[in-house]
């Protein structure tokens, strides 16, 4: 089963987007100019590179362009899923205003999986210490009050992998 | 930390411009020279506290398929699947969680069949069931995360 809805689909995404989206996933050029070095990596010119960016920026493919922190390194030690059962005709209401929580880094609605897994709300919450991811998975709780008919945190033991997502820079 | 490093932090999260010379903007924002916000980022990708600078791309726009998926593995064969699981290009982040489903995989295709595909031989080389849990909506915003 995938995921996908057509009107996720860009059909404008070209060879020389892939280009642009291979020689930058890794990293931005940490130098003055650095549109113009992923332009001369790929062969085009500057303004077609921030021109295409813009686009990407526009319709979703990138989502932003900035700093990416790693959230342990930082202090940020303890991190939980915390997964929630709320009734399914609210899931999209309550998912924004979880979302808007400006300690919630991920949010999603998933399907259940009853009768093992009835969570369909999924808060990604980070803290120094997993007491304070606890406070915050209650203000979270607060904030569903009736909605919430179950939860439960999951806090990660260990990286087993990470590798991110790549894009070949040719299909 | 540095203030001048938390403010760095703070304010790029998004937003970095898309002009010929992006840091010297970004950087008369918070009161530096653009030199010396090339010199922190670079020291900051160094000391890992960031762990990229750049654009975030979203693969499902491109075309390609994104899951998380759960499986209850029992004790004595965890180090077994972590390998099983993990020897799969397709899986691009594995963690243990502290839950009866104890291991946790985002699998990312650049073909949405692909997906179904990694999971039934995954199923198959593990003998254990796979929760196939792809989002339905995503409700993110942006990234926020003040330190």
């Amino acid at each position: 089963m995938n995921n996908i809805r057509p009107q996720d689909q860009v059909n404008a995404f070209d060879e020389i987007d892939r280009a642009i989206v291979a020689a930058t996933q890794s990293g931005l050029p940490l130098v003055a100019a650095p549109y113009e070095a992923v332009a001369a990596e790929i062969g085009i010119s500057a303004d077609e590179v921030m021109t295409r960016l813009q686009a990407m920026l526009k319709n979703g493919i990138i989502r932003r362009i900035g700093v990416v922190p790693n959230h342990y390194a930082l202090g940020l030690k303890a991190n939980g899923m915390s997964v929630w059962q709320v009734p399914e005709e609210q899931v999209n209401e309550l998912g924004k205003r979880v979302g808007a929580l400006d300690f919630v880094t991920h949010c999603y609605s998933r399907p259940q999986h009853l009768p093992d897994w009835p969570y369909n709300l999924f808060a990604m919450v980070h803290g120094k210490s997993r007491d304070e991811v606890f406070e915050k998975v209650q203000v979270i709780a607060d904030l569903l009050d009736d909605a919430d008919q179950g939860h439960d945190v999951l806090f990660s033991s260990k990286i087993l992998k990470k590798t991110g997502l790549r894009i070949s820079r040719s299909q | 930390m540095l203030d001048v490093d938390r403010q760095i932090i703070n304010a790029l999260q998004g937003g970095f411009p898309i002009s010929e010379r992006p840091y010297a903007e970004a950087a008369e924002k918070l009161g530096l020279s653009e030199d010396a916000l090339i010199a922190r980022l670079a020291q900051l990708l160094e000391d890992k506290m960031l762990s990229r600078f750049g654009p975030m791309y979203n693969s499902e726009k491109m075309g390609g398929a994104v899951t998380l998926a759960a499986i209850a593995v029992p004790k004595a064969r965890f180090k077994e699947v972590t390998g099983i699981v993990n020897s799969f290009a397709e899986v691009a982040h594995n963690y243990q969680r502290e839950h009866k489903l104890n291991m946790w995989f985002v699998i990312a295709a650049e073909e949405p069949g692909e997906i179904a595909e990694v999971i039934e031989k995954i199923e198959a080389a593990t003998g254990l069931e796979v929760f196939n849990m792809p989002k339905s909506e995503e409700y993110f915003l942006e990234m926020k995360l003040a330190i």
